[in-house]
């Protein structure tokens, strides 16, 4: 019987099979960054281990890091400690580390892929759930926890057991306007927060294939909001395409080597999955968050549900609950409900294409009154190419903040964050209680709709504006392709 | 790892499906690198409100949390397993869990145990009838036991085996340290390094 990708890269990667005993699988490439990995380090010490493969390690500076002030120490003591910890254990255990400040830094499911360094075929972790980011590569990526973290540092592998697979098959053309983050809100609306739960989802199809890079990364990053372990794409030419020329990347004949290899990773015609759905591209429509888990989602069209229509209980309650904390009524029509916040950036939606689409919005246009937009680049990379192209020039006249690379409010572990009861639209991953700050209320959207929403300070789509100031811009944030 | 074998204390209802672990442990607890000191973190927003079920002296002291469906779903902090540990619960009950939080307590000793939603509902509902009811969760017979009630629940034998004498991973796989070098011998030369 044929092999799915996900069962191909998995069995590439076994170190060791013996019965009743988890694989032991190897990985390829470790992804660290100052706030899973501490804890890690010390246990290597007390346990005088050194890392076995730091030329398969990297490490970086995101979740802490301030967005304006870089050349300043960070404000916050503890951050500062947690950042100077990590520096400390890069430089003891020979890490490579991009640090705050630097032109490579930036968060880490963004520089990985931007350096070449995720690569189809490949196994990759780091103490960070979005790590099924990478899986848009067709590597297999997940996110471990710290006492996982200190094993891969000790010995480059990790015990698993075998994941079930999933495939998601998105068939036809996504209608204009509608993009890579509304379709996988829609996908987690679809099969709840459990739904991919134990085992790795690829997704597949039309709609799929379409996809740039980058949207294909929006899509594998909020795998994780579904449950699933990881999130995968099959290579094409479209990911050699965006790989070619990158500095880790193969070059010369390792590079036809490469893609040979890359090109037999893909699903067997005869392979069978665990579990399938298929959604029809054509149905879907700019989609957002009302409640406070990733799969309380709606088009925007629609209005706040009433919990009094859930038929199981448990998500009558959640939904009566998450009504309660978000300050909502059921029946308000989505595009009614006004914001204070604006959000731009995390490794969902931090990418140059992200900031092309918010541009393109905003270009002559400007951020309602009483509402504050923040764009956070994803790396200093995303933000210097973004500036070469003038998308800050567009989005500074439009009266939003432009700032440095980190992760931002997507958590609030820095200096963004919202007040207590404030609402945002969020390009995120999470609308978790609190979770861009005590007491926040997160929307998660598209960076179209992020932008359309900070021009009428309510949710809204692109479509819902009117023309642009000097006729620039354009109410059509259709992503340029390849970058 | 500590050790886990038999566990027989009082259980505390938390009647909430969908608990991420952005809500077992804030991001504002994540700053600190040591492992210690994270029980004050807690729910600590939920906390906040008295009549919050970790509040209710009747529920002081309680080792076993008995929660809805899809706990411990989102970030993949272990920190809200050293704050679970640290507070002092040895189990969480729960119909399904993410999958890291499970792995990560799985790796710290702090037993996820999966039950269906009706019988979680059933111990819930003892619970709070009776604060100090007695429950028996025996990972060697694989069940958990509480007044009448006997039910079983699924883990591996490794799992199980390795929560039962207490053993890190680490020194496990570095029995395979030959395995492991060999295959990187094999590794293909295309691959990328970092240095």
């Amino acid at each position: 019987m044929g092999r799915t990708l996900a069962e191909k890269v998995y069995d590439a990667h076994v170190v060791r099979r013996a019965e009743g005993e988890p694989d032991l699988l190897y990985i390829d490439l470790h992804l660290v960054h100052e706030v899973t990995s501490p804890q890690a380090f010390d246990g290597l010490r007390m346990a005088g281990r050194p890392v076995r493969r730091p030329d398969l390690t990297i490490a970086t500076e995101d979740h802490n890091v301030p967005t304006t002030d870089l050349l300043k120490p960070i404000a916050d003591p503890v951050s500062r400690t947690q950042v100077e910890t990590l520096r400390k254990n890069c430089s003891d255990f020979g890490v490579r580390l991009y640090p705050m400040g630097d032109d490579g830094q930036g968060i880490v499911h963004v520089i990985g892929p931007q350096l070449g360094l995720t690569q189809p075929g490949m196994t990759v972790v780091c103490g960070d759930s979005h790590t099924s980011t990478h899986g848009a590569f067709g590597a297999l990526a997940f996110g471990i926890g710290t006492s996982e973290v200190e094993h891969v540092l000790a010995t480059q592998t990790l015990p698993q057991i075998k994941p079930r697979t999933m495939a998601v098959t998105v068939d036809g053309a996504l209608p204009e306007g509608v993009t890579a983050k509304d379709l996988i809100l829609a996908v987690i609306a679809r099969i709840g927060t459990g739904g991919g739960q134990g085992h790795i989802v690829e997704y597949r199809g039309e709609a799929i294939r379409a996809l740039s890079m980058e949207g294909r990364m929006t899509v594998c990053n909020m795998s994780i909001e579904a449950g699933a372990r990881a999130g995968m794409i099959a290579p094409d030419e479209t990911t050699f395409e965006y790989l070619k020329g990158r500095p880790h990347a193969p070059s010369g004949a390792e590079w036809d080597r490469a893609v040979e290899y890359w090109t037999s990773l893909r699903t067997d015609d005869d392979a069978v999955f665990d579990k399938e759905i298929v959604i029809d591209a054509a149905e879907l429509t700019p989609f957002v968050t009302w409640g406070t888990n990733p799969g309380q989602g709606l088009p925007l069209g629609e209005a706040v549900p009433d919990p009094a229509s859930y038929a199981d209980p448990v998500a009558r309650q959640s939904a009566e609950r998450a009504l309660e904390y978000m300050g909502l009524t059921a029946g308000t029509p989505l595009r009614d409900i006004a914001v204070d916040t604006v959000f731009v950036g995390s490794c969902t939606n931090g990418r140059i294409e992200d900031l092309r689409a918010v541009a393109g919005v905003l270009a002559g246009r400007k951020v309602a009154g009483g509402v504050r937009m923040l764009v956070v680049p994803g790396s200093m990379k995303v933000k210097k190419q973004a500036e070469e192209e003038g998308l800050d020039a567009v989005i500074s006249a439009a009266g939003a903040e432009w700032r440095e690379a980190g992760c931002s409010m997507c958590l609030a572990m820095n200096p963004d964050k919202l007040a207590p009861g404030e609402r945002s639209a969020s390009t995120s991953n999470r609308n978790f209680e609190g979770r861009q700050g005590p007491g926040g209320r997160t929307h998660l959207v598209s960076p179209a709709v992020a932008a359309a929403t900070a021009v009428t300070g309510r949710l809204a789509a692109p479509q819902d504006l009117g023309e642009a100031a000097g006729g620039s811009g354009g109410s059509s944030p259709q992503n340029d392709a390849d970058l | 790892m500590e050790a886990f074998t038999t566990y027989t204390g009082r259980g505390v209802p938390l009647r909430r499906s969908n608990v991420d672990t952005d809500q077992i442990i804030p991001a504002v607890w994540l700053k600190q690198v040591s492992r210690t000191g994270f029980d004050k973190g807690l729910f600590s927003a939920w906390r906040e409100d008295p009549e919050f079920v970790l509040n209710q002296p009747r529920h002081e002291g309680a080792g076993i949390l008995v929660a809805g469906p899809d706990f411990g779903t989102g970030s993949s902090r272990e920190h809200a397993v050293w704050a679970l540990q640290q507070y002092g619960f040895r189990v969480v009950i729960a119909p399904r869990f993410g999958d890291i939080f499970r792995n990560n307590s799985t790796k710290m000793g702090l037993l996820p145990v999966v039950l269906t939603a009706e019988q979680v509902a059933d111990l819930q509902d003892a619970v709070e009838r009776d604060a100090d009811l007695e429950i028996t969760v025996d990972l060697e017979r694989r069940e958990v036991r509480w007044g009448t009630e006997t039910a079983a629940f699924e883990i591996d034998d490794y799992t199980r085996w390795r929560l039962l004498e207490g053993l890190d991973d680490i020194g496990l796989t570095l029995r395979h340290g030959e395995a492991i070098a060999a295959f990187e011998r094999d590794r293909q030369d295309w691959l990328p390094v970092t240095l």
